[in-house]
């Protein structure tokens, strides 16, 4: 690896500081599963590694009546090991036990696979699906993001300069709903998805009150399609109306042709994954 | 050059110190600093496992961990699998097993199956394969990896 430098500040303010002087030559380090191999292999060329690890805000991790919160660097297997999201949000364990192997869920974060920006990500469509803010720190204050504009191009994001994500906040899950995330992928572990969808969604009775449908590896950024979810609500969530839902799915993919699948094929997946990943979601939030 | 960092932390229940640069690996330390060389770098980005190590109770790839990140933490490395009294059950079940063939995944392997053990003394099959999914074997020993694993889950 070229010759880095390493920080590990303990408050909010002090990272804010060194990344401010750095800018883009500075990247935050939480699990490091992306952001190591990376540099390792010259396809990002910084000067410094910041270890955000030692502040107490990115290790947050707590569920309870007023939702969830997320510090930006909990690994994957914290979030997983704890009952009570497992018990409120199994839409999100679906995410987190798939990411990478035993070893990756160690250290990867969601704060990490949100901030890498990789189009394919496998935990973004379930934080969009159910509805996960982000809370950034900066050198000017602190602001909130939805997660579905985070990020803005592969690799990119909506951080500025001497800014870095915090934590995820999710609202409690409503009444009567359930979420879900699947994705397709030639083998069982270990891969990167060819296409993934989150969903979420809330009956009211037997009808759909609320739903929204995120996609992952069929554009340039994660992508919600809210139009697919508003299709749901008010039917009883029929054959029909999720048939419709997983075409205006298909419609707003913009996917890419390479080597883990050409675009033709990933629109199909999608509206595959979009009624399995519904029927997943339904069921969960069926009294 | 940027100056070395002085780490201290303990590794297979022993205090240890060494020097790393900051761009430093946890598996460089500990192959070129600690000179405890049965970790090994496979595919040095996170995908084959022949780096695990078990840090703080967690079985990570120690080629995505950075030297520095260590200081204060605990890591158990192959070297610290047997005991004085002789080879660990998972040792000993790959050896008479012929668990192995090049033997350069086999470390990795074992640390992983250690961890699962600690986590699952009893595993099926399938938890045995999931769990050491994050392994792999150029020499297509996985059938003989998880039969040693499982036999050494009973001892």
């Amino acid at each position: 690896m070229k010759d880095i430098t390493y920080a590990a500040p303990k408050t909010i303010a002090e990272a804010t500081g060194l990344l401010n002087d750095k800018g883009d030559r500075a990247r935050i380090l939480a699990g490091g599963t992306d952001i190591i191999v990376q540099v390792r292999e010259g396809r990002r060329d910084i000067d410094a590694l910041v270890d955000v690890k030692h502040i107490a805000e990115v290790n947050e991790l707590t569920c309870d009546a007023k939702g969830l919160v997320i510090g930006a660097a909990v690994p994957c297997c914290v979030i997983y090991e704890n009952k009570a999201i497992a018990k409120a949000y199994p839409g999100l364990m679906d995410a987190v036990t798939l990411i990478g192997g035993i070893q990756i869920q160690s250290r990867a974060s969601l704060g990490g696979n949100l901030c890498n920006a990789s189009p394919a990500a496998d935990s973004i469509p379930v934080l969009i699906a159910l509805e996960g803010t982000c809370e950034i720190a900066g050198p000017k204050g602190n602001r909130s993001v939805p997660v579905e504009q985070f990020c803005t191009a592969p690799g990119k994001t909506v951080l500025g300069r001497g800014e870095f994500l915090v934590r995820f906040r999710f609202p409690p899950p409503k009444p009567h709903s359930g979420a879900a995330y699947l994705r397709f992928i030639p083998r069982n572990e270990m891969d990167i998805a060819v296409v993934g969808a989150g969903v979420a969604v809330q009956l009211d009775g037997s009808k759909c009150k609320s739903a929204r449908i995120a996609l992952a590896a069929v554009a340039p950024t994660p992508l919600l399609v809210a139009d697919a979810g508003a299709a749901l609500v008010g039917t009883t969530l029929d054959d029909a109306a999720i048939a419709k839902a997983a075409a205006i799915a298909q419609a707003a993919a913009k996917p890419i042709s390479d080597m883990r699948g050409d675009a033709d094929y990933r629109r199909h997946l999608v509206g595959v994954l979009v009624k399995r990943s519904l029927a997943i979601a339904i069921d969960r939030a069926k009294p | 050059m940027t100056k070395k960092l002085h780490i201290a932390c303990k590794i297979n229940g022993q205090p240890a110190e060494f020097l790393a640069e900051p761009r430093n690996s946890l598996l460089e330390a500990l192959r070129d600093e600690v000179k405890l060389t049965g970790a090994k770098e496979g595919c040095n980005n996170g995908n084959c496992g022949a780096c695990n190590v078990i840090l703080d109770g967690r079985l990570v790839n120690s080629c995505l961990v950075m030297a520095a990140e260590v200081e204060g933490k605990s890591i158990t490395t192959i070297e610290g699998v047997a005991t004085k009294d002789g080879l660990h059950p998972l040792q000993q079940c790959f050896l008479e097993g012929a668990a192995l063939q090049c033997g350069i995944c086999t470390p990795g392997f074992i640390v992983a199956a250690k961890a699962l053990l600690e986590k699952n003394p009893h595993p099926t099959e399938h938890d045995a394969r999931h769990f050491l999914a994050g392994n792999l074997c150029r020499c297509t020993g996985y059938d003989k990896i998880i039969r040693a694993v499982l036999e050494a889950a009973g001892k």
